[in-house]
């Protein structure tokens, strides 16, 4: 390809936190590279590490996991779970050529418009500086 | 699968279509698999474009909707009627956002477009795999809780008692009226505060339809909207508030003293005390850390002299549980300690007062009984006024604490009318803001009164000469001050409470980057929180003045009465399910669920849900082994489409005359091959 490599971002957002927080970032105008396609979820709970996988082998150069602050969790302790579900997965895919740094796990609070647009330029970025997914022309999904 | 999918993209005026092609992207999802109509509109929540969807509905037989305009939080549920009103199941509709996530964050036009072409296409793919869903319909407990009994509680307590339902009214303190009880006037009608508050008070303690809690406190929370279950930790008060008469025979006897936190430690108080003589209930409290009776075994003289018999130092804590359907909350707000701010010398001089201090100087019932004088009992010939301590500061607090200016001149006016109108009163201040009925006609008021005002947070106050100096700048004069004065008062910011962390968790709700309890939305949800049933009341959300606590407390008892006056509330229906024929009866679910709302039914050895209990957080789905729990309306395939069409075209997007159009298409029909 001709033009330089743009990163390809999926997000896993909970809707408590992340998602109010994005709503916000876009309410204030805070600019962010549009590399970044958001899928809401009602928890970081709920987000099943096929998910991730599926996202990579299909065309994602990164994954986004992100919900509220440990300890705000909307359904109690949903994001310790998926503390461990993306702690586990990140130690499984370097068995299959995926770098771990591929899969963020984040938290950011519904008032943290700011933090969300920092979040996701900087992992736009630190994707762009990894390159892009190589696994994607093998896989077979 | 074949379905008419009908798909409509909102220009928002130019908040959408000043950065994304809405028609290009409406044309470009007319080419998207199942797509039966295509079209963009100026405004699609207002009525025509609301009644475009509901004409197409018929005309077309469409058996799914797309809406792509603002986020699904502000507008998901206005076309989910929409939807239903023509007939279509409202879960059959997919929002998706091109406002928020998408044109108001892209800095290029090109790059929006192609971002705005993804999420639409997404959406497109999950809703043909949306199903019906029905909401079910629960009652709503009649009964209301609400949490504070400051200005903001009372006003609320009383609104829905009005109405004929029951309230229990829980405070922390051992008597009700919070702040607004400690302050002498109000801005800026001058009324005694008293003179308004205690009669609400007395009303309040009179109402049969509240059940009032003082020195109490909320310890548990559970159940859903319409359905809570609240735990109430009675603080034991060692007075018997049944047969008290509140004759205050025994505040004369007590001789244990302690420092008043109601006269902001300006004096002292019984170990046996209540706040003020107009307390409500006029039932006394006993502290449990002073009283030589409890801590040490020694004394008793209250209960030797009560005629009533009404102490009793065995008093245990006790928990009492009630099930009411929706909470208000007005737990309120501090004052900011301003002992950090080393500068201003507060806790070092005598003679630097934070304003509640000096609301209680003022107090006719206060320390000095009403009387603006100095430690030394003098009256001060000279008193400087500093704004925005800890407000609009990055260091402490950035937000503006919205009454500081007001009480100030609020001060400025009581200082010549008890003072005298010789004294000189200084007001260093960054900007007035007097936004509020009436307020700026009371900064008229008192800069005829000869008041002195000076732009400009000062750097420091000193003691030189038994004086104290501020040294400032006037910055509209542009020159250095420094004044000798004899009385400092520091405006401190109104802050969250100190448990507000604590309380958020409680009640399941979320603090803002103040820390204040976060509305639904700042302006169409200003009294709502994000859990159903949640409502807040006066400053635990923002610093407000009275009359704003006041009309917030009104509505936030309007919400719960309308909850309660309903009878019912739908429940979401998306909670989970298990695929009996999928189970393998492993249990991991049932361990993962946080409300316990999964069962082990061990005749058929699946797991299944009580549907009342599950919340559809989905931690069950999310590690379920065999894909045998699923979220309604957030199941597996529905995610799988979802990033199938986020996804469609990576990573360089061309333009629909390039052959983008095509690849585009060729794209989307890939998917449905997949799953």
């Amino acid at each position: 390809m001709s033009h330089e490599f743009e990163p390809t971002i999926l997000a896993f957002v909970c809707n408590w936190c992340t998602f109010t927080a994005a709503d916000l970032a876009g309410t204030s105008r805070m600019v962010q590279q549009p590399n970044l396609r958001m899928v809401r979820m009602m928890c970081t709970g709920m987000v099943d590490p096929k998910y991730i996988v599926k996202s990579l082998l299909s065309g994602a150069d990164g994954v986004l996991v992100s919900g509220c602050h440990p300890g705000d969790c909307h359904y109690i302790n949903g994001n310790y779970k998926a503390r461990r579900r993306v702690k586990l997965l990140s130690e499984i895919l370097p068995q299959f050529g995926i770098e771990k740094e591929r899969v963020k796990l984040t938290w950011v609070g519904a008032s943290e418009g700011n933090e969300f647009a920092a979040t996701v330029n900087n992992f736009i970025n630190e994707i762009r500086e990894l390159g892009p997914m190589e696994t994607r022309s093998m896989a077979v999904v | 699968m074949s379905r008419k999918i009908g798909v409509y993209v909102c220009h928002c005026g130019s908040n959408i279509a000043g950065k994304v092609d809405c028609p290009g992207v409406a044309e470009f999802a007319a080419g998207l698999k199942n797509v039966a109509v295509s079209r963009d509109y100026q405004f699609m929540c207002s009525d025509p474009g609301q009644e475009m969807i509901i004409k197409d509905i018929r005309d077309y037989g469409l058996d799914r909707v797309v809406v792509a305009s603002c986020s699904p939080r502000l507008h998901e549920k206005t076309f989910q009627k929409a939807c239903a009103r023509g007939g279509l199941n409202p879960y059959l509709m997919q929002h998706c956002c091109i406002r928020e996530h998408c044109s108001w964050t892209t800095a290029d036009p090109e790059e929006a477009t192609a971002k705005a072409r993804r999420i639409v296409e997404g959406a497109v793919k999950r809703v043909a795999d949306h199903q019906k869903l029905y909401s079910r319909e629960v009652g709503v407990l009649p009964d209301v809780m609400v949490v504070g009994a400051g200005i903001a509680g009372i006003q609320a307590a009383l609104d829905i008692a009005k109405s004929g339902h029951k309230v229990h009214l829980v405070e922390k303190s051992p008597s009700i009226g919070g702040h607004m009880a400690q302050f002498d006037k109000t801005f800026p009608t001058l009324d005694c505060a008293a003179c308004i508050s205690t009669p609400k008070m007395v009303a309040v303690s009179q109402e049969p339809n509240i059940n009032l809690m003082t020195w109490s406190e909320v310890e548990e929370v559970t159940g859903f909207v319409g359905n809570y279950t609240v735990t109430v930790l009675r603080k034991p008060r060692y007075v018997n508030e049944d047969v008290c008469t509140g004759c205050g025979a025994c505040l004369e006897k007590c001789p244990t003293k302690a420092i008043s936190e109601f006269n902001e430690g300006l004096g002292f108080r019984k170990a046996i005390y209540r706040n003020s003589p107009q307390a409500v209930p006029s039932t006394p409290v006993i502290d449990g850390n002073a009283c030589k009776k409890i801590t040490k075994d020694k004394c008793g003289i209250c209960q030797t002299i009560c005629p009533t018999g009404a102490i009793d130092y065995g008093m245990k804590e006790t928990r009492e549980v009630f099930h009411v359907g929706s909470i208000v909350l007005a737990t309120g707000y501090d004052t900011m300690d301003p002992t950090p701010m080393r500068e201003y010398g507060f806790g070092r001089y005598d003679e630097v007062y934070t304003a509640l201090q000096f609301e209680r100087l003022n107090n006719a019932v206060g320390p000095t009984e009403g009387k603006i004088v100095m430690k030394n009992g003098r009256k001060p010939e000279s008193v400087a006024i500093i704004h925005c301590v800890g407000s609009r500061d990055r260091n402490y607090h950035e937000y503006c604490s919205r009454t500081c200016c007001m009480y100030a001149l609020k001060y400025d006016h009581l200082i010549k009318d008890k003072v005298g109108h010789d004294t000189m009163v200084y007001n260093f201040y960054i900007d007035m803001r007097c936004f509020g009925k009436g307020y700026e006609e009371f900064y008229r008021r008192v800069q005829e009164e000869g008041v002195t005002f000076i732009r400009g947070r000062p750097a420091e106050v000193v003691e030189e000469d038994g004086k104290l100096v501020v040294v400032g700048e006037d910055t509209l004069l542009g020159i250095n001050v420094r004044l000798p004065v004899d009385m400092v008062i520091l405006c401190t910011a109104m802050e969250p409470r100190p448990d507000a962390t604590e309380v958020a968790r409680v009640f399941g709700i979320a603090q803002g980057q103040d820390g204040f309890f976060l509305e639904e939305h700042p302006k169409l949800g200003p009294v709502s929180t994000a859990t159903d049933g949640v409502f807040l009341a006066g400053t635990c959300q923002g610093p407000k003045d009275i009359p704003d606590a006041v009309s917030h407390a009104s509505g936030g008892a309007a919400q719960a009465l309308a909850l309660a006056a309903k009878g019912t509330v739908s429940i979401s229906p998306t909670t989970s399910w298990i695929n009996p024929d999928i189970c393998v009866g492993c249990r991991v679910c049932v361990g993962l669920c946080a409300y316990s709302a999964i069962e082990f039914d061990e005749r058929r050895n699946v797991a299944v849900i009580n549907e009342a209990m599950c919340k559809g957080c989905g931690s069950c789905a999310g590690y379920c082994p065999s894909g045998a729990a699923q979220i309604k309306h957030f199941n597996e395939t529905q995610i799988f489409n979802e990033i199938d069409g986020l996804l469609g075209m990576i990573p360089g997007w061309l333009p629909p005359e390039a052959g983008g159009g095509e690849q585009a298409r060729a794209t989307a029909e890939q998917p449905g091959d997949q799953a």
